[in-house]
């Protein structure tokens, strides 16, 4: 069964922008799945629409199998979310915040109390109970909002961008505390911008821009698909002619320094060769960093031509 | 889903917010009435001829009741419920599965719970300054609920309505306070001449302040059945505009 499955979503605001332009994804149960893209593609108007937040132009969600429109009560039984702003009361105190997440969802003040000591506990906020949430510190408060989302323990939690302006040793607790989350059976779907982050925690992952996917499957799938090595070389002497290589793309950065991109399926000492006949001597060589961010802007920009040439037509 | 539960959620907090500030909850509405009480009763109280043949410290008091228990139940509501907009707490509701209803009347039970709480306060102080007998309880705890009831709905809408906190002062301070004051709290409408008196039935605060001292001194300008008609209805209004604000998302979803 799929945790969250969306028909031709489409959602126009009142002030004409289109955010969402007939997005269509389905999410299996138990999958950690992650909606990557950058500012303003229509994360958080997807996640606002499936969470009753933003009323959408047209479409269909449905949460195991509930659809939101016909089942609403049900199918936001289902749901957790963690919302990409801050939205609690700040004067109110870290535990009355969580048991009352819960009497929302008609869990009686006793056990929601126990749930809240649970995911308190879990997420280092036990010791911070008492204190009102406004003195919480930035990543405090938003482990607060996961263990408001987990409180009435959903089968599926969506969290949008759950690390931005995290530091990164809580930012790795947290990914680990997602990653215990997931194999204890809680579908997670999670929005980030950042790739290492999709990367690390998700299966799978759809790509979005502009209100439109332009990729949706498994995280191998979409690295081996554009997967080009980058190289930088640090050479003897200036490069008179850049060799001609299929699969293989050279920019000289300047007189020392060489970039090359080599696609998967092509051989490096091929390549080697063809240097060492061009009298380059390689004095030394270093993968480029940040690869898959790489990779993200040129699935953007991919994205991006292809809609314009559509438009030409 | 029982739904019990969120609402009593929903109360709870309101209560505790409400407690959490009680001098700013309770003690100003103490306190107006007070003076109200020591410069009509003892001051000047003596020089006022009777009104409508009650002592006239009598006579103000049910409306000095009504006074503050519209003004502190619309107040809550509309202030918290703006509150909870603005720090988008209302967002907790608004993803869980607690249907409109219980959110509108949760809110205004908390507004009832501190509105009905301060006019307690205020009829316990005026236990010093009055010397009133209850006419007909029944009439007393109706009138005394429902208005409640009625000013908290109010103020859910205007909370709901409001853009900034300005929005929350406005609808108090230049309607609601004009037609309190105007509602025969201080006076008889009897005293007026009769084109006034004929305005002053428009006003339907009148009806409340009226029906209200009926349950104390058996004396009224209206109808008593006529007002709690007029009452009924009011709620009934704003309960179901509130309903139909809160399915669109009114300033809440995008
Ligand atoms: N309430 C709103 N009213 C009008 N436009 C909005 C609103 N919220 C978002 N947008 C616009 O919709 C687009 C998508 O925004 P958003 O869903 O927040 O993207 P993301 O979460 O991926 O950064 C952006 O162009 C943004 O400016
Ligand atoms: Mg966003």
């Amino acid at each position: 069964m799929d945790a969250l499955n969306i028909e031709n979503l489409t959602k126009t605001y009142a002030n004409g922008v289109e955010a969402v332009k007939g997005v269509s994804i389905s999410i299996p149960e138990r999958s950690f799945y992650g909606l990557l893209g950058p500012n303003g593609a229509g994360k958080t108007t997807i996640i606002g629409i499936i969470t009753d937040m933003v009323v959408k132009t047209s479409g269909r969600i449905k949460i195991f199998d509930k659809d939101i429109d016909k089942e609403f009560s049900d199918a936001k039984q289902l749901i957790g979310v963690v919302p990409q702003e801050m939205n609690f009361a700040i004067f109110e105190k870290v535990i009355d915040i969580v048991v009352q997440q819960a009497g929302y969802y008609g869990i009686a003040k006793k056990d929601a109390e126990k749930n809240a000591e649970k995911y308190l506990r879990q997420l280092g906020l036990w010791d911070k109970r008492d204190e009102q949430a406004k003195s919480l510190s930035g990543g405090m408060k938003r482990r607060l909002m996961i263990a408001r989302a987990l409180i009435h323990e959903p089968k599926l939690l969506i969290l949008d961008e759950p690390t931005a302006g995290v530091d990164v040793e809580l930012r790795r607790d947290m990914w680990s505390f997602l990653t215990r989350l997931n194999k204890s059976g809680t579908t997670i779907i999670l929005t980030t911008h950042y790739l290492e982050e999709a990367e690390h925690l998700c299966k799978r992952i759809a790509i979005i821009n502009k209100g439109m996917i332009i990729e949706d499957s498994s995280t191998k799938e979409i690295i081996n698909k554009l997967d080009k090595q980058s190289y930088i070389l640090d050479i003897a002497s200036p490069m008179k002619k850049k060799p001609e290589m299929k699969g293989c793309n050279i920019t000289i950065i300047d007189d020392t320094t060489i970039e090359i991109e080599l696609d998967k399926s092509q051989n490096l000492s091929e390549l080697m060769r063809l240097l060492d006949k061009e009298k380059i001597t390689i004095l030394s060589m270093r993968n480029k960093a940040n690869r898959l961010e790489e990779m993200f802007i040129d699935l953007i920009e991919n994205g991006k031509e292809g809609k314009e040439k559509g438009k030409r037509k | 889903m029982n739904l019990l539960v969120p609402l009593m959620t929903i109360v709870r907090k309101e209560t505790i917010r409400i407690f959490r500030v009680w001098r700013q909850s309770f003690l100003p509405s103490v306190v107006t009435t007070t003076l109200y009480f020591i410069i009509f009763g003892n001051f000047i109280g003596s020089r006022i001829s009777d009104m409508a043949g009650f002592k006239y410290v009598d006579f103000i008091m049910p409306g000095l009741v009504m006074l503050s228990v519209i003004t502190t139940s619309y107040t809550n509501v509309a202030g918290g419920f703006f509150l909870s907009k603005f720090q988008r707490s209302i967002e907790e509701m608004i993803v869980s599965p607690t249907p409109n209803w219980v959110i509108i009347a949760g809110h205004a039970i908390g507004g009832m719970v501190r509105g009905l709480v301060t006019g307690i306060l205020v009829m316990l102080v005026s236990l010093f300054f009055t010397h009133i007998k209850i006419h007909n309880i029944w009439i007393i705890l109706i009138y005394f609920i429902l208005t409640s009831a009625m000013f908290s709905l109010a103020g859910f809408l205007n909370g709901m309505i409001a853009n900034s906190f300005d929005d929350i002062a406005l609808i108090p301070n230049f309607l609601l306070t004009p037609l309190i004051y105007l509602g025969g709290v201080f006076y008889s409408i009897t005293v007026l001449p009769e084109f006034w008196q004929h305005i002053s039935k428009f006003n339907p605060i009148l009806y409340m302040v009226s029906g209200f001292r009926y349950g104390f001194l058996g004396f009224s300008d209206i109808d008593v059945f006529f007002g709690f008609v007029i009452l009924l209805v009011f709620t009934a209004v704003f309960f179901i505009i509130n309903m139909i604000l809160m399915k669109k998302g009114y300033g809440i979803k995008s």
